[in-house]
């Protein structure tokens, strides 16, 4: 959009108002004021005590199963250097792969859920509640709510609950009550109203545990803190392995949590490229897809200002996505500001092509990844033909793809 | 300087009795039919308008709001065509205030400050945005009150006495006190609960208080009218409105003369409010 001053750091971000640039901020009704207001204080008071950082770090090493690994993806490497050189090159960048699809309950969605719930427990909140898409995050919401004794209630779209029904089951396993919201499409943004509704009208008692990086002042900035393990971790892992930084960083952007938790530790890292993968559908022409940063323009929704797909009155759009958990219309402010400055290149990937690269994982490397993170994936792909050998790429395997069985299984005729 | 709305209170004030506001939906469940019920409600008692303009993603709004936004969009209702309908209800109505509530996008998109001017140019008094708390003043609260416009302010239970002031800074016309935590179209809570926080919000401000969430008959209206300035009636309108249309979408009855009796009835009660605080 408009030009952004490029800034001496890009990890200073929000200001006192909530603010990257022109995005975030606290858009909300005055009911949730006074709460997010108690949330900012809880949180930073929560930052300055060691206990309950030394709190987050024991659950994330023994309970979640942190660090994850980084893994040296051999078998996709080898793909891509034999694409590349039925293209007559002699190019295939090394692909490894943040493996947070080996953390508890199999997805990212845990680091944030880990530090949440210990700020409910300090607030003194009594009950959770959570939007889901994918179920990942409902997942990991409905495990820290029984880690805690806490009971949970999970916003989830009606569309969503059936296409990703293993996890609608775990969650009422776990003791959540999963609550199918059927305005809209039935996807992330609906079920997103309805936990905003349930929050206004449950003030007292409630914590909103929010799924990624998105939502009202201090929601972006503390689940990006939260998520930024993800990078911490790479960064000191490919230097151990390598001996350098990566040449290329990539991610799936939903609302940008396992995005910027890989991204934001690497940000003032210069020579580190930086892509976000938003998810095409059936391609930019038409409504099919949730590319808000590719696409849309930027609005206010969800209680900040950033990117939206939206149409010439301001109604906000649907979207879709093969990817539950991608299917939103919006993404978290600080990608939005990311994008604008320029630091950060956001791309889209379509079903058709995600789905490819979630099968040739799961042939190549043994791994089955989820259908987000299979976005990130098939572009690795795409480039890493075009690129030198001695090249590196990290690519966040943001969760795993069991979840995601049914739907592919659906979408290639298979029996099931 | 007065605005209509200022002048509206001091008005009532004279009359003594409280005032009664009403909410409908801009374009439920269509354009023409939306703006009779508009030209209607001065006629049946209501005192001030609240022009609801439709979003896709209404985060305060019970289920009948939502339905009754999602029903004006299928038709087409935009930010524009409820500018234009104030316009014409301006045409023949030169005193009754017009209060345009709804979300901040659309607004955002269509530009604050041709926004603002369309709006006064459409006999606009104030407006009600339900994403804009006073941390976000600058976006549109401020611009408005130079374009002569009033801002109002929602205060809601979770507004304690260290915040209230915040609140009302750069509140004008009245204050909306919400009388619960929750959303559109829930129950009414306990009235003596009402009264004491009108009491508490005019501790800090001289403005004129009204009152709504939950009001859905002319007995509520009387109780609620004789502890406030005003009493805003919203889904019971709204939902007079839907008991109109069959599922295909067909009337049953005509939406306009639904409203009407409603209003009507709502209004014999905030008229019966003076007698019940002079008792
Ligand atoms: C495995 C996985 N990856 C990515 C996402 C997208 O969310 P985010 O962009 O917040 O990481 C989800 C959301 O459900 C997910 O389950």
């Amino acid at each position: 959009m408009n030009t952004v001053v490029e800034p001496n750091s890009f990890k200073t971000g929000p200001d006192e108002e909530g603010m990257f640039g022109i995005f975030g901020g606290r858009f909300v009704a005055e009911t949730l004021m006074p709460l997010i207001l108690e949330l900012q204080q809880a949180y930073d008071d929560a930052k300055n005590d060691p206990s309950f950082k030394a709190e987050l770090q024991a659950l994330s090493t023994h309970y979640a199963g942190r660090p994850s690994k980084l893994y040296y993806a051999e078998g996709l490497t080898r793909h891509v250097r034999q694409l590349a050189r039925e293209q007559g090159l002699d190019g295939g960048a090394k692909i490894y792969f943040k493996r947070e699809d080996l953390n508890h309950t199999g997805s990212h969605k845990i680091n944030n859920c880990l530090g949440q719930i210990l700020l409910a427990k300090r607030m003194g909140k009594t009950r959770i509640i959570a939007e889901t898409g994918a179920g990942q995050h409902g997942v990991a919401s409905a495990t820290v709510s029984a880690r805690f004794g806490l009971p949970c209630v999970v916003y989830m779209g009606a569309t969503d609950v059936e296409r990703q029904k293993p996890n609608v089951f775990r969650m009422k396993l776990l003791g959540a009550e999963v609550k199918p919201v059927s305005s809209g499409h039935g996807t992330l943004k609906d079920a997103m109203n309805e936990a905003l509704r349930d929050w206004v009208s449950n003030v007292e008692d409630t914590y909103y545990l929010i799924g990624t990086a998105a939502g009202p002042h201090p929601y972006p900035e503390l689940v990006r803190d939260f998520q930024s393990v993800i990078g911490t971790e790479a960064r000191e892992q490919i230097l151990e392995r390598e001996g350098r930084l990566p040449d290329t960083i990539i991610a799936a952007v939903g609302g940008g949590s396992n995005a910027i938790g890989l991204f934001h530790p690497f940000l003032d890292d210069k020579n580190v490229e930086i892509i976000g993968i938003e998810a095409g559908g059936r391609g930019l022409d038409g409504d099919e897809h949730c590319a808000s940063m590719s696409a849309g323009r930027p609005g206010v929704l969800h209680g900040n200002r950033t990117y939206l797909l939206q149409n010439k009155d301001g109604q906000i759009l649907d979207g879709h996505s093969v990817s539950a958990g991608l299917d939103y219309p919006g993404v978290g402010p600080e990608h939005s500001w990311l994008r604008d400055t320029g630091r950060v290149s956001y791309v889209p990937i379509l079903d058709d092509e995600a789905l490819d690269a979630f099968q040739l994982t799961t042939r190549t490397e043994g791994i089955i990844p989820a259908l987000e993170s299979a976005h990130a994936i098939a572009y690795a792909v795409k480039i890493a033909p075009k690129m030198a050998q001695d090249k590196i790429m990290i690519v966040n395997l943001s969760g795993r793809g069991d979840k995601d069985v049914h739907t592919v299984g659906q979408l290639l005729g298979m029996d099931i | 300087m007065a605005t209509r709305i200022d002048r509206k209170f001091a008005a009532l004030k004279a009359e003594g009795r409280p005032a009664l506001v009403t909410y409908f939906m801009g374009g439920d469940p269509d354009f023409d039919t939306s703006f009779k019920i508009m030209k209607g409600l001065p006629g049946s008692g209501s005192d001030i308008i609240e022009l609801g303009v439709p979003f896709s993603d209404p985060m305060a709004d019970g289920p009948a709001i939502q339905a009754a936004g999602l029903r004006a969009l299928k038709k087409g209702m935009s930010l524009t065509r409820t500018l234009e309908m104030a316009a014409r209800f301006r045409e023949t109505d030169e005193t009754t205030p017009i209060v345009l509530m709804g979300y901040y996008n659309p607004i955002y998109i269509y530009g604050v400050e041709r926004f603002l001017k369309d709006a006064v140019r459409s006999g606009i008094d104030g407006l009600i945005v339900v994403d804009l708390p006073p941390e976000m003043d600058e976006e549109l609260c401020i611009p408005a009150i130079k374009a002569g416009i009033n801002f109002i302010r929602l205060a809601t239970p979770t507004t304690d006495d260290k915040r209230l002031p915040k609140v009302l800074q750069n509140t004008s016309g009245f204050v909306y006190y919400v009388s619960m935590n929750g959303i559109t179209g829930s129950a009414l809570p306990d009235t003596s609960r009402v009264a004491a926080a009108v009491e508490r919000i005019k501790k800090h401000t001289d403005l004129p208080v009204v009152v709504g969430f939950g009001v859905k008959t002319a007995e509520q209206a009387k109780v609620i009218g004789s502890a406030a300035d005003g009493v805003v009636v919203g889904t019971a309108i709204v939902n007079a409105v839907a008991n109109t249309i069959n599922p295909d979408g067909s009337l049953v009855a005509d939406p306009a003369e639904a409203v009407a009796t409603m209003v009507q009835g709502l209004s014999s009660g905030v008229r019966a409010s003076r007698l019940a605080a002079a008792e």
